[in-house]
């Protein structure tokens, strides 16, 4: 379509728009990363004077290297579970048609709809009782709620696109069920189990409620140590809840850079069939 | 509709990053004129086509309507019908709103609206299927609801971008005859956009052959098929064997063998330059003095098309009506008229 | 093996049903036993409250003035704020819907919000449009106000952080169901004489709308379960006193499980209310290809 060189009224607004809101997001990030590094920052448009002092202090004081670890063991523990049990489901549903598999799709779809804080208070609850919540195993349960349905729908349209011939031909070629799998469909798999397994990993570090329900002091994550700090806001110095918020936000932009390798930006946030030539 | 008499188009230029998709394309299109754009894949007709439609803006170039400029209008203002190689039916829409949304677009009167858009759908033969939506067509009637929709507003000109492209084999003949009755009836000015020879030669007044954006030849079907006026475009047109040899005064002697042929030179053939041979396989004659070994024989109904090789391995395709079977020895001959002489240019 | 085996086999088979299906059993366990069974748990629990009928703890959130009203206050954040960033998503991405250099870029620094989540978009809102934050500044400075305009720990603030995370969300979903209608559709409709406002509003929108209610639910479902954001940057005892946080002070503050549960699934059901409606007014429109023919 012909477009014009002067942008119209239109263009200039819609532009606007979209300057005023990405202003709104560097301000937001931009003075968090600010006064981590202030050290005095009263009435002015900037600190006096930057400090790293604040770092060491949230590090000391909010007890990181253990938080830390914890987000890491719960990411792992749930990639590396929704993984083995939601690709073998995925497959399945991506080449059968038998009675009942529409509704086993939505039974695999209704925890991803639902917000994590209408299933996570019952869920918490039923976890306490058999006494698994409050320490990790009771995490990474509730957080493979939505992760395993998660890595049924983004593999099953991967599995799709696989054509089945290419079974049937490993097939005529004589190898057995297990042959088709290890060496036909899992060298095929990689690329998208790798894409699923990150944003596994984006979802369950930035996993706020289900975390926040079912971890006791010593499984939480950082998300959820960052929300105890700001919400027990004046006992701290707010610049080291603010370091502890950009460390939180360099560890979410490492894996977004890490994710954005294998995915496009729009399959972080839903699965939609994308133009091909894109 | 504005009716011309005359649509120039003037040195049009397309680039695409530096490249030339289509360089100084300059035609003249007379009313009621067919005309294909001809040339393998890449090769600019479709660029010409969306130039020309008005969705691609031209590089450099013009294009004119009797003594108005077009190109600086936008598409909806030309007043041309397109018909697109995938249809683009409106999916949402039923046949009926999708033939008539090009009358709503130019406010014709309801009344008269609804009397042309079933006239336009009684003309493709799809009055039973008016109320589907495209979804529910086979590609045979989306080709049809395409066409109805495209020349229901009585265009000044319609562009076809290889319609019968996705079609079966069967229905692209009947669709052809189909698209040239209508622009037949309807006295339309067409321009059509194909790679298939044998669709361009039967269906179009005039032949456009392009090649890497630049223009190869334009001419009648006649004098295209029978007179290319380069290798490039003898190719495309069937001319199947292509020998290189070099000019012997008269005579043309075929690389690495020893085979000497008369044919008729096409541009400037100077003594010993290279140069290559073309003929038909229809057109080698099997009463000659060539020598050769039958290797692969086709049935192909009342003729056999077979591949030969000389004693000396030249291989050539040859047409038949004899029944040759692999390991027959025939004889070659070339009429000199029917083989065409090129120079063998660098490209 | 016994006949009777290999035909009930062969039965199965015909149907589907294989060995293969056992793949399925360990997500289902998962599922079943992790989302079925705690909502059943969850209904169980809510109506069997410690005192009063099989309904008291219904009863009792909505006789209860301070519970009642927090359905109420959840809508009133999370519909405008769901419908905003629809609105605004579709004329910038309708004009961003072709090809041009830095498109990556710009969806890459979109998602980056959404990656963050609201706990530190919470943070950062209290920085920023806080009274001594850079946008209050930038008021003062240009004398558009004489003092700071309160943005944070009311309902503004809680808005603002739904806009953040929500409209990139609805943006890149909009752009990728707008990248998924042929391109060639609205070529022919502009050889057919179509402008551009005829091209976006007959052919584009109506097969966007579709995909525009889609995006709606799921916006609206984010913004429906804000909880972190309206205790951080909200009013959690006043005017954002959202339905979780009402869900949340019954499970982990009054230790009223049956009342907790009842929250949690008054929740849902709204929701779902909601979802029902805009999916049952997307069913009357044109749902299928936006492809415009074969190829």
């Amino acid at each position: 379509m012909r477009r014009s060189i002067v942008a119209s009224p239109a263009a200039w607004l819609v532009w606007g728009a979209v300057i005023i809101f990405f202003i709104g997001l560097a301000g937001v990030i931009g003075s968090v990363v600010v006064n981590s590094f202030g050290l005095r920052w009263f009435d002015s448009w900037l600190p006096e004077a930057y400090t790293t002092q604040w770092y060491g202090q949230a590090w000391d004081e909010f007890t990181l290297l253990p938080v830390l670890t914890v987000t890491l063991v719960v990411s792992l523990l749930v990639v590396g579970i929704s993984v083995a049990v939601g690709v073998p489901a995925a497959y399945v549903l991506a080449r059968r048609a038998f009675p009942g598999s529409r509704i086993l799709y939505l039974l695999f779809l209704l925890p991803i709809l639902m917000p994590p804080i209408t299933y996570g208070i019952p869920l918490a609850t039923v976890l306490y009782k058999y006494g698994l919540a409050g320490h990790l195993s009771g995490v990474v349960l509730a957080n493979l709620v939505p992760s395993i349905p998660f890595v049924i729908l983004t593999m099953t349209p991967f599995i799709e696109q696989i054509d089945p011939a290419i079974e049937r031909a490993a097939r005529m070629c004589g190898a057995r069920t297990r042959h088709v799998f290890l060496r036909i469909l899992a060298p095929l798999l990689i690329p998208g189990i790798l894409a699923a397994s990150i944003l596994v990993v984006v979802r369950t570090v930035g996993m706020f409620e289900l975390t926040f329900l079912t971890a006791g002091p010593d499984s939480q994550t950082l998300v959820v140590a960052l929300f105890y700090s700001m919400s027990a806001a004046g006992i701290r110095a707010q610049q080291s809840v603010d370091a502890m918020a950009v460390i939180y936000c360099v560890m979410m932009l490492v894996l977004l850079v890490v994710a954005l390798r294998f995915v496009n930006p729009t399959q972080l946030v839903a699965r939609v069939k994308e133009d091909p030539s894109e | 509709m504005t009716r011309f008499e005359r649509l120039r188009l003037d040195g049009v230029t397309r680039r695409f990053g530096g490249v030339d998709a289509l360089a100084g394309l300059s035609l003249e299109i007379r009313r009621g004129e067919f005309i294909a754009l001809l040339g393998p894949s890449g090769c600019g007709k479709s660029t010409a086509l969306n130039c020309l439609a008005g969705l691609l803006p031209l590089s450099s170039g013009s294009i004119w309507r009797d003594d108005t400029r077009l190109d600086t209008l936008p598409p909806e203002k030309r007043g041309f019908g397109m018909v697109f190689q995938n249809y683009a039916l409106f999916p949402h829409m039923s046949v009926q709103k999708n033939v008539s949304f090009g009358l709503q677009m130019r406010g014709v009167p309801r009344a008269e609206a609804r009397r042309r858009t079933a006239d336009a759908i009684r003309l493709v033969h799809l009055e039973e299927h008016a109320r589907k939506l495209p979804g529910q067509l086979s590609g045979g009637q989306q080709q049809r609801v395409a066409i109805a929709r495209a020349v229901v507003v009585e265009p000044s000109l319609v562009l076809m971008d290889e319609p019968l492209s996705n079609l079966d084999a069967k229905l692209r003949l009947e669709m052809r005859t189909e698209i040239r009755r209508l622009h037949q009836a309807l006295g339309l000015t067409t321009v059509y956009v194909t790679h298939d020879q044998e669709e361009a030669l039967s269906l179009a007044d005039r032949l456009v052959v392009l090649r890497d954006g630049r223009v190869q030849q334009i001419g009648s079907p006649e004098e295209v098929h029978t007179r290319p006026v380069n290798r490039h475009v003898a190719d495309f047109m069937g001319y199947r064997n292509l020998l290189p040899g070099s000019a012997d005064g008269a005579y043309t002697k075929i690389n690495n063998t020893g085979v000497r042929v008369k044919g008729t030179p096409i541009g400037s053939v100077s003594d010993g330059s290279p140069v290559v041979a073309a003929i038909r396989p229809e057109d080698v004659s099997l009463t000659g003095d060539l020598e050769a070994t039958v290797e692969v024989a086709e049935y192909q109904g009342r003729e056999i098309a077979a591949e030969v090789r000389t004693d000396d391995g030249l291989v050539l395709h040859v047409r038949t009506g004899q029944r040759h079977a692999p390991g027959d020895k025939v004889r070659l001959g070339f009429p000199p008229d029917r083989l065409l002489i090129f120079p063998a240019d660098a490209s | 093996m016994s006949t009777a085996t290999v035909a009930l086999r062969h039965r199965l088979a015909e149907r589907g049903v294989d060995t293969q299906m056992l793949l399925l059993v360990p997500a289902t366990v998962f599922v079943v036993a992790l989302f079925i069974y705690p909502f059943g748990y969850g209904l169980a629990v809510s109506l069997q409250p410690r005192e009063g009928g099989m309904l008291a703890a219904y009863q009792g959130f909505f006789s209860d003035a301070y519970q009642r009203d927090t359905i109420m206050t959840t809508l009133w954040i999370a519909l405008p704020a769901a419908l905003l960033n629809v609105a605004a998503s579709v004329p910038i991405a309708y004009r961003m819907r072709g090809r041009f250099r830095g498109k990556r870029l710009l969806t890459t620094v979109l998602v980056v919000p959404i990656t963050l989540g609201t706990v530190l978009t919470a943070e950062g809102l209290l920085n920023f449009l806080g009274p001594a934050g850079w946008f209050n500044r930038f008021l003062l400075t240009t004398g558009l106000t004489d003092a700071p305009i309160r943005l944070t720990n009311n309902y503004w603030g809680v808005f603002f952080s739904l806009v953040i995370t929500g409209f990139p969300f609805a943006f890149l979903l909009v752009l990728s169901y707008l990248s998924g209608i042929d391109p060639s559709l609205e070529r022919a409709a502009a050889t057919l004489g179509a402008g551009w406002r005829q091209r976006f509003f007959r052919i584009t929108l109506p097969l966007l709308a579709p995909g525009l209610a889609t995006t709606f639910c799921l916006t609206f479902v984010l913004a429906f379960s804000v909880f972190p954001s309206a205790i951080l940057v909200g009013d959690p005892s006043g005017s954002t006193r959202v339905i979780s946080i009402a869900a949340y002070e019954a499970a982990y503050v009054r230790y009223d499980y049956a009342a907790a549960s009842a929250a949690a699934i008054i929740m849902g059901v709204v929701e779902l209310i909601v979802i029902a409606i805009v999916l049952g007014l997307r069913g009357l429109l044109y749902t299928g290809s936006t492809a415009g023919g074969k190829g």
